[in-house]
């Protein structure tokens, strides 16, 4: 009796060097993120090309890319999780790939709507048919298909198989998508305000922009790390519990 | 190569009546061994029988040339007199309405062999799971195809609008493979799950969006009295698309059926 | 003699649970077994594993010396599998169902064997209805005809009297009694202990995720085996 109160109490010692990993992990990303608020905010020089309104907003762009970054690196995480996967058949893979899935679709819709805020002011518009955007807009709607694929499936092995097969499909039709977006508008340029939102950037990019984008980069990136260890361990958690909620049945 | 199994031996039936026959002396030739002919003949054995069901059931293109009809007047009524030339919305009807009615035929490609539960019968059957692909491929590629034939027509009474061109013609054609190749996939993947028929066209619409891009551009520039050089990126977009997800869907559609 | 159809040691667990925990059993030629046990016991799960539709977590199923995991396609041409579904197309007709399959496996003279093979189940005269106006019983006949047209070595059947009627029951059983040949294996899984006894040369009862029990039917201490199944029941009957 007592030897079974003693190991419900004390952890084996790698979870805890895991735990421990994590919140490093954690930690650093709260200060780079903390740091790429202020790089963004006050260290980066505003654009000397944009005035007001405009150049305030332009600062957006350091959020705007950073989420499109780490949307980018979460998908293809979750092709490679679904790869691994079905090469595999390790759940762990699965659940990297399903919660790589949702970190996307979370840094996607920022990606859109820290768009959507810049463009207003920029391009009186909260909306355009960007490729870009329509890119990101029709992406997301193919992941949220997967999740809401996933969530149809009642077995767990069923899940994680046929998932991974539409992942590999969902990755595979996103640079299709992205170039015939591209395309589609390319004959007839639509001008508001005097701005072409097809055009890549309407300023000059400096030494302390760049330096935030940077950033930016790391930032995210370092973000999507730690919510990804920390969602594939709830996922890990979820599965243990209904594999128990089952056997009692 | 050739195996004459034994033939079953013949046991006296009793006189009752009702009660089953010898099962006489007939042997069994099976040829054992697969290859070239022996498969493509069982893909053309699998489409023909969707077929010759299709033919008695007719349920699947009925529903799509209903359905296009029926949308075909809706679009008409939408656009009528508040667009100031036809050939502007037309492209997009066009491609909309053709994925959309593709859908309801996809849907039964594998749901009526999911609830008879013939699909076991086909999986114990010694083919090649990638025959059994084709094979649905082909059935629901002449599906969609009839039912553009009947579209076409419909579009041109509505909306005086004449597609029949010949590049019109080709990408929905070659837009109509690559939609029948992903959603053969993803129909067999949504068989077995429940509210099945609306998560197709959740998981099927998004992924097709470069043909549906591809397919709109065409048909405009087409209208437009545009030379083939100018669109000739979209039609290799959708030559890549088709030949990108029906090896796709080839490779992975054994898969789906490990457990059953 | 090596046996026709050997299991051994097959595990397989459903989403969590664990449904074969275990399983050996050896089907020789000319046997007919009847596998008993409780609805959820797993016999369809195990029926499936040796038809190849399902793999096992561990263990193997060898099928004349063939392992089944191992062995290619053409291993299904030598298994007849009946199911408690009829498995058929409703909108074609028994002899096209028939000709299908026939084709499917590679029949070379099928029209003869095809013939016999539906004057056996006797439903030779309705060979041209859609099998849509056929009775159940006529149904599981057909699907009968089906699995043996390519006169299989190894016949498996899953509750295939389930639902059908004297008359029917009565063809399944004289059918079982034909076709347990010296060259043949079949193995059927039933709940109904009468039949078991009745149609088979051999019984084995699944129970708790193993093969508790398997004689030979003569052999058979009705009594003993009566009590095991009720027990087998009240246990499984919280799960349902």
């Amino acid at each position: 009796m007592s030897t079974s109160t003693l190991t419900a109490t004390t952890r084996p010692t790698t979870q805890r060097s895991s735990h421990v990993g994590w919140l490093i992990l954690s930690l650093l990303t709260a200060i780079t993120m903390a740091a790429l608020m202020g790089a963004a905010l006050l260290y980066a020089k505003p654009a000397l090309n944009l005035a007001g309104d405009e150049q305030m907003a332009q600062r957006i762009f350091y959020i705007h890319i950073g989420s499109v970054i780490g949307c980018f690196v979460a998908f293809l995480m979750s092709l490679i999780g679904s790869i691994v996967y079905l090469n595999k058949r390790n759940l762990d893979w699965d659940r990297v790939a399903q919660a790589s899935v949702e970190i996307g679709i979370v840094l996607g819709m920022s990606t859109t709507l820290a768009g959507s805020i810049w463009s207003k002011p920029t391009w009186n518009t909260y909306w355009t048919w960007d490729p870009r955007l329509t890119t990101t807009t029709i992406t997301l709607l193919i992941y949220i298909a997967y999740l809401l694929f996933r969530n149809g499936i009642d077995n767990r092995y069923t899940r994680a198989r046929f998932s991974s097969i539409y992942a590999l499909f969902a990755f595979l039709s996103v640079p299709l998508t992205y170039y015939s977006a591209r395309w589609f508008r390319s004959i007839h340029p639509i001008v508001f305000n005097g701005a072409n939102p097809d055009a890549q950037g309407s300023f000059n990019i400096g030494e302390t922009m760049s330096q935030t984008l940077w950033v930016a980069t790391i930032g995210y990136c370092l973000l999507f790390s730690t919510l990804l260890i920390f969602r594939w361990r709830q996922l890990r958690l979820q599965d243990r519990i209904d594999a128990l909620r089952e056997e009692m049945e | 190569m050739s195996v004459s199994l034994p033939a079953s031996s013949p046991v006296e039936a009793t006189a009752e009546l009702g009660v089953v026959q010898p099962l006489a002396t007939s042997p069994v030739i099976m040829h054992t061994g697969s290859g070239f002919g022996r498969y493509w003949r069982k893909v053309w054995l699998i489409m023909a029988k969707d077929l010759r069901i299709e033919l008695r059931a007719k349920e699947i293109l009925v529903v799509m040339i209903a359905f296009s009809a029926l949308a075909v007047i809706i679009f008409g009524l939408a656009f009528d007199l508040r667009v100031p030339r036809a050939t502007m919305v037309v492209p997009g009807v066009l491609w909309g309405i053709l994925l959309f009615s593709g859908i309801l035929g996809l849907n039964r490609s594998f749901s009526a062999e999911q609830d008879h539960q013939t699909l076991l019968a086909l999986l114990l059957a010694p083919i090649d799971r990638t025959a059994l692909y084709l094979g649905k491929f082909l059935a629901n590629l002449l599906f969609m195809l009839l039912m553009a034939v009947v579209l076409l027509p419909m579009l041109l009474f509505i909306f005086d609008v004449n597609l029949f061109r010949f590049w019109i013609l080709a990408a929905i054609l070659l837009g109509s493979i690559g939609y029948v190749a992903v959603g053969t996939l993803f129909a067999a993947l949504t068989a077995s799950i429940r509210a099945r028929e609306s998560m197709m066209p959740i998981l099927l619409l998004p992924v097709m969006a470069p043909v549906f891009m591809a397919g709109i551009k065409v048909a405009e520039q087409v209208l437009d009295g545009r030379d083939w050089t100018d669109f000739q990126n979209w039609l290799g977009m959708l030559v890549a698309f088709d030949l990108i997800f029906l090896t796709a869907a080839f490779l992975l559609f054994d898969l789906i059926w490990e457990e059953m | 003699m090596p046996p026709l159809i050997r299991i051994d040691n097959v595990h397989k667990r459903y989403a969590a649970k664990p449904i074969l925990r275990g399983v050996t059993l050896a089907v020789a030629e000319g046997e007919v077994v009847a596998l008993l046990g409780a609805n959820g016991a797993g016999k369809s799960t195990l029926l499936r594993i040796i038809a190849g539709l399902m793999k096992p977590d561990r263990g193997e199923i060898v099928l004349g010396g063939v392992p089944v995991q191992k062995a290619s396609v053409e291993l299904r041409r030598y298994i007849g599998f009946v199911s408690h579904a009829p498995l058929l197309y409703e909108h074609l007709s028994g002899l096209e169902n028939l000709t299908f399959f026939a084709s499917l496996y590679d029949l070379q003279n099928s029209a003869a064997r095809i013939e016999a093979v539906l004057q056996a189940v006797d439903l030779w005269r309705r060979r041209h209805d859609l099998v849509r106006t056929y009775s159940r019983g006529m149904q599981q006949r057909l699907a009968i005809a089906r699995a043996i047209v390519h006169d299989p070595p190894v016949l498996l059947l899953d509750e295939p009297d389930t639902g059908l009627d004297q008359q029917s029951a009565q063809m399944l059983q004289s059918l079982l009694h034909q076709l347990s040949d010296k060259r043949r294996a079949i193995l059927f899984s039933t709940h109904n202990l009468d039949r078991a006894l009745t149609w088979s040369n051999s019984v084995a009862m699944l129970m708790r995720g193993t093969i508790t029990y398997h004689a030979p039917t003569e052999n058979v201490d009705r009594h003993a085996l009566s009590q095991l199944e009720s027990q087998t029941e009240s246990a499984v009957g919280v799960e349902g």
